[in-house]
């Protein structure tokens, strides 16, 4: 279906410029990313994380600069570019009347593939919304919103995935979600390129990680790298306390442990890993 | 043109049209506004209006049918709005498909959804006593007429649907609208009027537009009167699509 270009990097940013007005969000911003890796955009609000994200995704026209995305410049090739992408906005794009499943077939259907309705019950159980599958969207908890969002983006097997601030908004169970599925994505292949706010987001998710400052990427590395760019930490003995999400997480969580199947096992093993894992990564 | 274009407009339609069966009430208050003040005029204000005709709801149906109209095409605005502010427009605008059939959707279902409402108004003229000897050829003129300015109104609404800030703005336009026919030949006849609201109401264009509809009903000839209207609708039509393909090219550029 996509005519991915398999050599060279699935998104390459050089020089890009855009204002709004007198206001100038992106101020030359220059990366890549490598395929088949998470790549975070780290910025607090009005950074230009989403003009970045809008650019790349064929919605907005830079002022300056170059952007290819899976080898297609974007300004120039923006249907081949548009081929090669899916973009899970910042609110969840999903239409509330329709069902959970009328929306898979209805994208599935806009990107021309046989067969939408096997496409999309396949998706429902991938993500574990066969049972809401022939509910409005509009009765969706913010989680689940969420994973119909990312699985409609993930019809047509798109090689390059954006996901702006996936997880703003969301509580702290439907975050962990979004973050499993968002790490199965990169085992599959899919690149992926996500802006977030959240440090531990990018911590927890990235292989590298761009800080944007002011229309400007200020650091771009590995979080090893990142981490050297400041003095050897000093060490001290701290008295380890759970955090208010362990606490949260562990009593929620607790009472179901099961596999992908039921609904909220995932929830429950989830919270048992990241419990484990936060209390053991502190400083 | 995108090679896509008709099959990703049909399934944009399918889309949108099964927004308007699972909200009927957007159909039933599109046509009850028109229908009450049909009963209103019809039973409580007619009997001392003077229109010189035997039937004031035959006289009065043409003008209901463009508040209809009005009414309905304030829906547009706001499901294409609400598209916009949910973000699945900027899905749809990110896939790689036809991107105009994305406005062309909204405005075939404008269109089906309007001309539900109609049937149904003119089924409750017909419980009322509207009465008309038209034959086949009057009838498809007055559908031709009444579809050309659901379309011009639809694409004014598109406008406002893809410029608007607030859910209310993007409804609000129509009230205009449905107010203008009131100063029109659609109630009572503009010669009653005083001079100045008469030259109003004598050349704006529902005035022509409900003269020729019922002048096709009434089996009268039609004079200049359908010239007129076809003129208005078109203009109507092509200033609004090019203003509101302007404001959707800013939008997606």
């Amino acid at each position: 279906m996509t005519t991915s270009q398999v050599q060279g990097p699935a998104i390459q940013v050089q020089g890009l410029e855009k204002s709004y007005k007198e206001l100038q969000v992106l101020r030359g911003v220059d990366f890549e990313v490598a395929r088949g890796s998470i790549f975070a955009l780290l910025g607090s609000n009005g950074a230009g994380k989403t003009t970045a994200v809008k650019i790349l995704s064929t919605l907005l026209k830079a002022d300056a600069g170059t952007a290819r995305v899976d080898g297609f410049d974007v300004a120039t090739q923006a249907s081949n570019v548009r081929e090669s992408i899916s973009l899970t906005g910042q609110f969840a794009a999903v239409d509330e009347i329709l069902t959970g499943r009328e929306n898979l077939v209805l994208v599935a259907r806009l990107r021309h593939l046989k067969n939408p309705g096997k496409i999309a019950d396949d998706l429902l159980e991938r993500f574990s919304l066969t049972e809401a599958g022939a509910r409005k969207a509009a009765t969706y908890s913010g989680g689940m919103r969420r994973r119909l969002d990312i699985a409609m983006s993930l019809i047509g097997n798109p090689p390059i995935i954006f996901l702006d601030e996936p997880t703003t908004g969301l509580d702290p169970q439907a975050r962990i979600e979004v973050w499993q599925t968002v790490k199965e994505l990169a085992e599959h292949g899919t690149t992926v390129l996500l802006t977030t706010q959240y440090l531990d987001e990018a911590e927890q998710l990235a292989d590298r990680i761009a800080i944007l400052h002011e229309g400007r990427i200020i650091v771009n590395g590995t979080l090893a790298e990142l981490k050297q760019l400041l003095p050897p930490a000093k060490v001290e003995y701290v008295e380890k306390q759970p955090t208010l999400e362990d606490v949260f997480l562990t009593l929620v969580g607790a009472d179901s442990k099961n596999g992908k199947d039921s609904k909220d096992g995932k929830r429950g093993d989830q919270a048992a890993t990241t419990a484990a894992s936060a209390s053991t990564s502190d400083k | 043109m995108s090679k896509h274009f008709f099959g990703d407009t049909t399934v944009l339609l399918g889309r949108s049209l099964r927004h308007i069966t699972r909200s009927v009430d957007t159909i039933i208050t599109t046509a009850i506004t028109p229908i009450a003040m049909m009963l209103l005029f019809v039973y409580v204000l007619g009997g001392a209006i003077k229109s010189g005709s035997d039937s004031y709801v035959t006289y009065l149906l043409p003008g209901i049918l463009l508040i209809t109209i009005a009414s309905g095409i304030a829906y547009t605005a706001f499901r294409l709005f609400l598209d916009m502010k949910g973000g699945i427009f900027e899905r749809f605008q990110s896939m790689p498909i036809a991107r105009s059939s994305v406005l062309w959707a909204h405005v075939l279902t404008s269109l089906v959804a309007n001309l539900i409402s109609l049937v149904v108004v003119v089924l409750v003229a017909l419980l009322m006593g509207f009465r008309s000897g038209a034959g086949v050829l009057a009838w498809l003129a007055v559908a031709g007429i009444l579809i050309l300015f659901t379309l011009a109104l639809t694409w004014l609404a598109v406008i406002t649907g893809l410029t608007a800030k607030t859910v209310d703005g993007a409804s609000a336009f129509s009230y205009p609208l449905i107010f203008l026919p009131f100063i029109s030949s659609a109630f009572v006849p503009t010669d009653t009027m005083p001079g100045p609201v008469r030259a109003f109401a004598d050349n704006q264009p529902v005035t022509s537009i409900v003269n020729a509809i019922r002048a096709l009903f009434t089996q009268q000839p039609v004079g200049t009167d359908i010239w007129i209207a076809l003129g208005w609708c078109v203009a109507i039509l092509i200033v609004a699509y090019a203003f509101a393909m302007n404001a959707y090219r800013r939008k997606i550029s």
